[in-house]
């Protein structure tokens, strides 16, 4: 009867100075301006946030769960990209 | 049907171990039909729940006793919207329109609450609404924080913190009218006769007859049974009364030691099931009320999609 076709929004916040955005959640909103309004309401009524990006949910690209396995499997049998693959004698300081 | 089978199978399997494994399911990956409708169902009922819930207690806010209390209530309504939004978009996430859920809620398809069908006769019962409602919706929130599926424990992470002010504020407004004047004590222990029993309900049916238990918490969807939750609830509850100075409307509660739980009386089922039916107190005016405030709203929604349009084409023609 009154549908609005609104487009979600994906809500991002940061907490503090000096950290990351991080995902809150989505909402509806007929514009970017209406959206960053409606994401302060919903998504920092406790001083939860000092900034906040409000980005259209269709402009999001993301790999497929369905791929998972093959398209993060290059870093799998790398284990040398970490530091505990390396052996250091005992008593060697500061490595 | 036998080429399709071992696609489906891998996938079902992909699905049963990460349920296993204690993983949480994410909206794109594969899922089984009855578990996504299963969890619109249960979200649906959940977000329309906190929708309506803001009805009873906006009942009071013209008339708080302080404009501290005022402020409080209006917080606290307002959160209610909030987690109906929260949980609106989880429901989103399984392929479900706002719109389509809003008139599933309109036309009685989507269930709500029934607490929500008693009326709030006194101001006393925001009180009550908050210690004993507010306390039952949480013992059955916490274990969800841990569901299976993700944006569902995500939004419940973030309500159960708010709640625990809903809760708080409650206690607080009874205790003060407990050690009021007489008049206010009985005011507030005739809250608390009223709304007990429909907040022991509010865990459901007793396990053997509920339709949906089993197979939650197969997926992991529920974590606790119906009657152990509910037990929680009583356990944490008597210690409060006491606290209060009002007592609880069930002469068979008392303490079980052998059992290490209180034992309480029947519940009347047939008044749950009433309620439901949509013979409850208030069934009909708070879904008319619902109905009116969307169309209320209908010229705002439309103003902002008119000025969102013309901002739009404005920009394209600048752009052009």
């Amino acid at each position: 009867m009154t549908s609005t076709d609104w487009p979600l929004w994906e809500v991002f916040v940061r907490s503090r100075r000096g950290l990351s955005h991080t995902h809150a959640g989505s909402l509806h909103a007929p514009d970017a301006e209406m959206a960053l309004r409606n994401a302060r309401d919903l998504y920092t009524r406790r001083s939860e946030g000092v900034s906040i990006w409000v980005v259209p949910s269709a402009s999001i690209t993301a790999s497929s769960p369905d791929e998972k396995d093959p398209f993060f499997e290059p870093a799998a049998d790398k284990p040398y990209r970490h530091p505990t693959f390396y052996d250091i004698p005992e008593g060697v300081r500061h490595l | 049907m036998t080429t399709m089978a071992p696609d489906t199978g891998s996938y079902e399997a992909v699905f049963d171990a990460a349920v296993a494994a204690d993983e949480r399911i994410e909206p794109r990956d594969w899922m089984p039909d009855a578990y996504r409708a299963s969890l619109v169902r249960q979200i649906a009922q959940h977000a329309h729940s906190e929708i309506i819930g803001m009805q009873p207690e906006a009942n009071w806010i013209t008339r708080a006793p302080s404009l501290r209390r005022k402020a409080i209530l209006m917080a606290k309504v307002q959160d209610e919207a909030g987690h109906g939004l929260y949980l609106y978009s989880a429901a989103e996430t399984l392929g479900t329109s706002r719109d389509e859920l809003l008139d599933k809620l309109h036309s009685g398809r989507q269930k709500y609450s029934s607490i929500f069908n008693y009326p709030t006769l006194t101001w006393a019962d925001v009180g009550a609404i908050g210690w004993l409602v507010d306390g039952a919706a949480i013992t059955n929130q916490v274990p969800l924080c841990r569901c299976s599926y993700g944006p569902y424990a995500r939004a419940m992470v973030r309500v159960c913190k708010e709640e625990s002010f809903h809760q708080r504020q409650g206690y607080e407004l009874l205790l003060t009218l407990s050690r009021g004047t007489e008049a206010q004590h009985a005011m507030a222990q005739d809250a608390v006769d009223r709304w007990w029993w429909p907040s022991l309900m509010m865990f459901g049916p007793p396990d053997g007859e509920s339709a949906h238990s089993a197979q939650s918490m197969a997926w992991k969807i529920k974590r606790h049974s119906n009657d152990e939750l509910r037990q929680r609830f009583v356990d944490i509850c008597v210690p409060q009364a006491e606290s209060l100075g009002l007592t609880l409307p069930d002469p068979d509660l008392r303490w079980n030691e052998e059992r290490g739980h209180h034992d309480f009386g029947p519940i009347d089922w047939a008044e749950f099931h009433e309620v439901l039916r949509g013979n409850g107190p208030c069934n009909d005016q708070r879904i008319t009320r619902r109905r009116q405030a969307h169309e209320d709203g209908a010229w705002v929604r439309e103003a902002a999609a008119a000025y969102a349009g013309k901002h739009r084409d404005t920009q394209g023609e600048a752009g052009a």
